[in-house]
């Protein structure tokens, strides 16, 4: 049976052109960049090479602005500890969407520690920002704001432009975690009143342990990790070169082909979701219109999301749930409960996230896929009314 | 290479449920857990001469909560209320070749919900 694969938000299979541009920087032949021979000299201009295709991906004004580090969750921790420590004077409090990822919230929960303040923003039923509650909660003493471009669980697009104009009518610094939305909508720093941006390089299509964090011209970052000064000093350590010259092929491609690649996907996913919804007591999650293109997110009255997992890869399709039985902490979705979902709705959700792989005429098989597990799962559930 | 997910046991009895559905006039009726923590299981039993003549479970949540559901019940079927009373949640997973350590407290209740069945079975007795 082919496999239908619509879990690329966890992991996105590498682009095969990636891996035929980066492989050469794998096997050891290419120097550390930070040496002055021959060799280190290539690779130098290797990690340059890749610095400017990130540079263009973010529309950031210089490439000094790119730091590259070992994926999202480090660019998360560098943006909010680096930027909260290394600036003082700003402040002690800080603030994020409630829907924020994990490598996000908690940097911040951790600052608390050291006498930080913090508090989330609330979103509303379909994940939007509340931007009157932003107004509220930032004031004079907020030093870092942090609001996703786009969540991966919802796939929601959150109005980054006029969360920025809040931010900075307070005086504050605003990171926006685009690893989500970065290659699939665009994503311009300039233009979005971006301080602080991240992203990795897996969800560009590129090699896992790779990332990196945009910091605006002029906004003082220190370091989370200690030690050599590569990366400017803001993440010390030998470069994984052959992940990020990876990374920036796969950030330039992405972007070449951004366009014509998210209208193929959103087609795809509109008609999953329209036959989705059509399945007893389902229902999408997210925005219905301002979502990423190749998102899908729903729940299903009744059943639990484990179970959705485990029988949809018997009929050969992978999907994401949020429900608390499958994450490795046995905590449900911290997203779908901002949503104002209660746990046992949360329990039933399933999240598709679409890449390169998918085509129109895997659509029937999904449907048929689900329609099937929905009902033998529903079958074996004392919640479900049909059957008293 | 190292175990990881499930035991093929646990995929068996999740794919194939035995002893699926609802008894209309049970003996004994058992129910545990709440879907806030999702995870929901109830048992009926029917009782003759305190032997387990039918068992019929029925199960929200996630893969060991339906696979123990369903290895209860080939447990507790055709046995005497009081053996039934004596099978742990340590033999359910033991007879499932095992289950993944998170899962072994919180889904793994099936065997409280048949003990509740039991004791439900008594209670209505002791009225008789």
């Amino acid at each position: 049976m082919d496999q239908i694969y619509l879990d690329n938000a966890a992991c996105t299979p590498v682009d095969l052109r990636v891996i035929a541009y980066a492989a050469p920087f794998s096997d050891g032949t290419i120097g550390n960049p930070s040496t002055l021979h021959s060799r280190g000299l290539g690779a130098r201009a290797a990690l340059e090479d890749a610095r400017e295709k990130i540079k263009a991906l973010l529309h950031a004004e210089d490439d000094k602005c790119i730091v590259f580090t070992s994926g999202a969750t480090e660019a998360n921790n560098l943006a909010i500890q680096g930027t909260a420590l290394r600036n003082p004077k700003l402040g002690n409090h800080l603030v994020a969407s409630a829907i924020e990822h994990i490598s996000v919230l908690n940097p911040m929960k951790g600052l608390q520690k050291q006498g930080y303040t913090f508090d989330l923003i609330p979103v509303d039923a379909y994940g939007m920002v509340d931007l009157e509650a932003l107004k509220k909660l930032v004031t004079k003493g907020t030093a870092v704001v942090s609001v996703m471009a786009a969540n991966s669980e919802i796939g929601t697009i959150e109005p980054i432009r006029e969360v920025s104009a809040i931010v900075h009518d307070a005086g504050a610094y605003l990171h926006v975690d685009a690893t989500a939305a970065a290659g699939h909508i665009p994503v311009d720093v300039q233009r979005d009143g971006i301080d602080l941006c991240s992203v990795s390089s897996n969800d560009l299509t590129g090699p896992q342990g790779a990332g990196a964090l945009y910091i605006k011209s002029g906004v003082k970052v220190q370091p989370v990790l200690v030690g050599g000064g590569q990366e400017r000093g803001l993440r010390p350590g030998t470069e994984n070169l052959f992940a990020i010259v990876g990374m920036g092929e796969a950030a330039r491609l992405t972007q070449l082909e951004m366009v014509q690649e998210a209208d193929r996907v959103r087609r795809i996913r509109d008609a999953l979701i329209t036959g989705m919804v059509s399945v007893k007591e389902s229902y999408l999650t997210g925005h219905p219109a301002l979502r990423l293109p190749n998102q899908a997110s729903f729940r299903f009255s009744y059943i639990e999301g484990e179970s959705i997992v485990l029988l949809m890869d018997q009929f050969g399709v992978q999907v994401s749930t949020g429900s608390a039985c499958s994450s490795l902490t046995l905590e449900p979705s911290h997203v779908l409960l901002a949503l104002g979902l209660k746990h046992e709705q949360v329990h039933g959700s399933m999240v598709l996230s679409l890449g390169k792989s998918n085509t129109p005429d895997q659509v029937p098989h999904v449907i048929s896929a689900v329609t099937e597990t929905v009902n033998r799962l529903r079958a074996l559930s004392p919640l479900s009314n049909d059957r008293r | 290479m190292a175990s990881v997910g499930y035991s093929k046991k646990v995929m068996e009895h999740f794919l194939n449920p035995r002893n699926v559905g609802v008894i209309e006039h049970p003996d004994g009726y058992g129910k545990v857990g709440n879907p806030v923590c999702g995870d929901v299981m109830e048992i009926f039993i029917s009782v003759k001469d305190d032997i387990i003549t039918d068992i019929k479970f029925r199960t929200f949540g996630c893969g060991s909560a339906i696979a123990t559901s369903s290895m209860v019940t080939e447990l507790a079927k055709g046995k005497n209320v009081d053996e039934a009373m004596r099978i742990t949640r340590g033999d359910v997973a033991n007879e499932l070749e095992g289950l993944p350590a998170q899962k072994m407290h919180c889904s793994n209740l099936a065997a409280d919900a048949l003990h509740e069945a039991i004791k439900d079975y008594r209670a209505r007795k002791a009225k008789k």
